[in-house]
């Protein structure tokens, strides 16, 4: 039987019940008492600052009373008109950075209504209920069709269908969702959220989602204007960066997404293979989520190396608390210069950093972590810029993410902008929708 | 620690704290556990006439509202008096008075407004040694129905009558507990004094309906489909209660009589208040029927604290402090003048003092950009709303201006004498000021 000391890349380190248990609900649902004393901790502030926090503009205050006055599901209408995602938001919001930063009782107390919780009380009430709350407008006849099945394209879908369009939304994969299906970590979404948070969007009907459709191959530009009235792209960031390092050709060394993704998909957590000692080089969410997955498949030592200070990392504080509450280990300021290791990794070198002000160098001085498993998570690039204007790296958009190319809208993480969370890809799905709309029924 | 005897109507207890007439008090049980909890006093549960006792309903005599965490704020009931035989209760109290002497022991009756009556059933509780008897005038429910409890106690002519009775047939301290279901509580607490009554207490519960169910349409508590209005009490019922017993503390008839004040009394800070609203001791039955009898310790241990802090060594001392404080709205000083200041070291920017100001009264609270809120002196009126919906305490407060200063909203110097509406030029009815 392996156990966490097995050496090299092995599955079922850990027996079924401590997996079910490492990989169950990371916050449990509130009970409805629980709800009611979390929700009479808000103060119903003027013009809260939480709403202006919430990339979505939730009327969070106003939802928190609802619940408070025993109608969740019309506080999950609230939380919907803003943010039809807002279930999964509810999950994988880094609540900590937006609206329960600013809270008040943060301010004034260091403990803040726990915004996310509740909105996930209240959306699961919702849609618990097996209904889809909206209705569509009368049909409009015009055709649009969103690239990305993520929650850029499905928020974006959703506004569109609702307002009366026809949509199609196409995406690469074998399954709509997009990183909310394959790429946050399985303890803030369990039981099949995901896919069953898309059957709930799809309610609204005048959505046709077709996978295996990949823009470049499938899929072309021309095609897609030339057949529809109007175009989203929400295709994401599909390349991984590279390390650039000697020996990242190694066998075990991997992109952290693909091992997220195998997660995510697995049937049986137990016939995941993860490595004895692994390390992840990277300072993001997805480092983190690889690293506190990895731990909880049973991998005896992880690290997450990064090669700036903590300040600088993008996982949140909560997130960076999670992970060592985990039991990973966090080590800063030390960045990968060569894989060791005969066919397989057997150790990685890192190089300590420093950082005076004119830009991260190394200090010459290496150390040497013992390695079966390599997870990258240094992050992600676009695929597809379908013949765009690029700003940086992404796709160059205007304001309500319209594209360089007339009739083509794009949002999410693979446009400019935003802060590559799923709420930003939410509020900019559906902003774009709302000047979808708008251009096609000529009030703009 | 201070001492806390108290002499009320020449019965001592070691405190204050009296469980009021209710179903903390109802058996020898319950009693016994209320004075090894460290109870001053109680007071029985009410007595009926000999006979068949009355019966209770046998569905929900109780109704709740809360506030936040489901704190209850407020209790109704549609019990009714006892429900066991008059003779029990009175052997009952017997033992507990025998084997708690120290403690004060009232007997709570009610019986209908018919002389034999009273004559019957009041040398019978002369015999089981308790200290005084509470007419139980106040009960809005049930009882009411039957010519008795609040029924009497909405006619000052019965409560006179029924007192004078009961002054000529028992010679231990009577007190007349009063319903608040009425418009003027003078009235029937200057007709208990003439009836002889020693003392009044005060309130009784307030008629009430604490909730309907909105699926089945019936007012809770529901006994098979229907409610019934029930008798309201707990803290939501104090303010009502300490304007009542400030009312009969103040008013020349009846100053000076003794007061037992009862209603939402939870806290020391509650007894201390209702004691310098002119009440010998204080009563309390929804804070114990909420959290048990062990409340009483830090009642004793707060009014303790606090009367060592102020100086106070006996309760006397305390009773009836405020009562020359409290005064009609026409003698209020409307040369005083007051500004809301926002600490802005303790604001935490919830706006909740900007939205009441401008939505609700005089737009005298400024929002800036960075939610830095300020008070607009030349608006604000000193309303005190702000205070009072702040969520921290002492962050908004209301600062007096010196006299001599000019207030920015009118122009005007505010003045260093006081000055009422009696005296005001806008008051058709003025008098000059002599």
């Amino acid at each position: 039987m392996p156990s966490p000391m097995t050496p090299g890349i092995a599955a079922a380190r850990l027996p079924a019940d401590a997996l079910a248990e490492n990989f169950g609900d990371l916050h449990a649902p509130y009970a409805p008492h629980e709800a009611a004393v979390a929700a009479d901790r808000c103060y119903f502030c003027h013009d809260a600052p939480c709403v202006t926090a919430c990339p979505t503009d939730i009327d969070i205050p106003l939802f928190i009373r609802q619940i408070s006055t025993g109608t969740p599901e019309a506080a999950a209408k609230t939380i919907f008109d803003q943010n039809i995602l807002g279930g999964m938001c509810a999950r994988v919001c880094p609540t900590e950075d937006l609206c329960e930063q600013a809270c008040v009782r943060e301010l004034a107390e260091g403990k803040p209504v726990e915004i996310g919780r509740l909105q996930r009380h209240a959306t699961d009430a919702l849609m618990a209920k097996q209904r889809h709350p909206y209705d569509r407008a009368p049909e409009t006849g015009k055709k649009i069709a969103v690239v990305g099945a993520g929650p850029a394209g499905l928020a974006c879908a959703h506004r569109l269908a609702m307002h009366g369009h026809d949509v199609t939304i196409y995406d690469a994969e074998g399954k709509p969702g997009g990183l909310n299906e394959f790429g946050i970590a399985a303890y803030k979404s369990t039981d099949d959220f995901a896919a069953r948070e898309v059957d709930w969007l799809l309610g609204i009907g005048g959505i046709e989602i077709k996978t295996g459709m990949r823009l470049g191959a499938e899929l072309t530009m021309e095609s897609l204007t030339h057949c529809f009235d109007a175009v989203f792209l929400g295709v994401g960031l599909g390349g991984v960066n590279a390390l650039r390092s000697d020996g990242e050709d190694k066998d075990g060394v991997r992109d952290a997404v693909d091992f997220i993704k195998d997660l995510r998909q697995a049937s049986d957590l137990a016939s995941l293979p993860v490595g004895r000692d692994v390390v992840v080089i990277g300072g993001g969410m997805t480092a983190v989520d690889a690293a506190v997955q990895s731990k909880l498949l049973g991998a005896q030592n992880v690290t997450i190396a990064y090669r700036r200070g903590r300040d600088a990392m993008s996982a949140s504080e909560y997130e960076q608390d999670l992970a060592a509450s985990k039991g990973v280990r966090l080590l800063f300021n030390a960045q990968p210069v060569a894989i060791h290791g005969n066919g397989a990794v057997r150790e990685i070198e890192l190089e300590y950093t420093t950082d005076d002000g004119s830009g991260l160098k190394g200090t010459g001085e290496t150390i040497r972590l013992a390695a079966d498993q390599v997870f990258k998570a240094i992050g992600q690039t676009l695929t597809t810029d379908g013949g765009l204007e690029l700003e940086g790296r992404k796709i160059a958009v205007t304001a309500a993410g319209r594209t360089s190319l007339s009739g083509v809208w794009a949002g999410g993480d693979c446009a400019s902008g935003g802060d590559d969370l799923t709420v930003t890809a939410v509020a900019e799905g559906r902003d774009a929708a709302m000047d979808i709309h708008a251009t096609l029924m000529g009030s703009n | 620690m201070a001492d806390l005897t108290t002499n009320f109507l020449g019965i001592k207890s070691p405190n204050p704290f009296w469980l009021a007439s209710a179903p903390p008090t109802d058996k020898e049980y319950n009693v016994r556990r209320a004075f090894e909890a460290g109870w001053g006093g109680v007071v029985w549960k009410t007595l009926g006439s000999e006979g068949p006792p009355v019966v209770n309903v046998n569905g929900p005599r109780y109704g709740a509202i809360y506030g936040a965490d489901r704190r209850l704020l407020g209790l109704n009931n549609i019990e009714l008096i006892t429900d066991r035989p008059l003779e029990v209760n009175l052997e009952e109290i017997t033992r507990v008075k025998a084997d708690y002497p120290d403690r004060a022991m009232i007997v709570s009756i009610m019986v209908p407004c018919e002389e034999q009556a009273w004559k019957d059933i009041l040398p019978r509780v002369a015999a089981t040694g308790a200290d005084g008897i509470e007419l139980n005038f106040g009960c809005p429910h049930g009882m009411s129905e039957r010519g008795m409890g609040a029924a009497v106690g909405q006619v000052p002519e019965y409560i006179e009558m029924v007192t004078r009775w009961c002054k000529q047939y028992y010679d231990k301290p009577v007190i007349v507990k009063l319903t608040p279901n009425i418009t003027d509580v003078r009235k029937p607490a200057a007709a208990a004094m003439r009836g002889g009554a020693d003392a009044v207490s005060l309130i009784n519960t307030i008629n009430s309906i604490t909730s309907v169910n909105l699926d089945t349409m019936s007012p809770e508590p529901s006994i098979d489909g229907k409610g019934s209005h029930g008798g309201y009490c707990g803290p939501a019922v104090k303010p009502i209660a300490m304007s009542m017993v400030s009312e009969i503390a103040r008013n020349p008839e009846t100053h000076g009589l003794p007061i037992s004040g009862i209603g939402g009394v939870t806290t020391w800070r509650d007894a201390a208040e209702f004691i310098s609203l002119g009440c010998g001791n204080v009563q309390v039955c929804t804070a114990a029927m909420t959290y048990g009898f062990k409340i009483v310790q830090e009642m004793i241990s707060g009014l303790s604290q606090w009367m060592d802090e102020k100086g106070y060594t006996s309760v006397e001392e305390v009773v009836g402090r405020a009562v020359p404080n409290v005064t009609d709205w026409q003698y209020l000083n409307l040369n005083y003048v007051a500004k809301a200041k926002i600490n802005q070291d303790d604001c935490i920017k919830c706006g909740r003092c900007y939205a009441a100001c401008e939505d609700t009264s005089h737009q005298a609270i400024a929002m800036s950009e960075d939610r830095t809120f300020t008070v607009i002196d030349e608006e604000c009126v000193a309303c005190n709303l702000c205070v009072d919906v702040c969520p921290v305490e002492n962050c908004i407060t209301m600062e007096a201006m010196e006299p001599g200063q000019v207030d920015p909203r009118t122009g005007k110097v505010v003045e260093k004498e006081y000055a009422n509406w009696t005296t005001h030029p806008n008051n058709p009815g003025a008098v000059a000021a002599e």
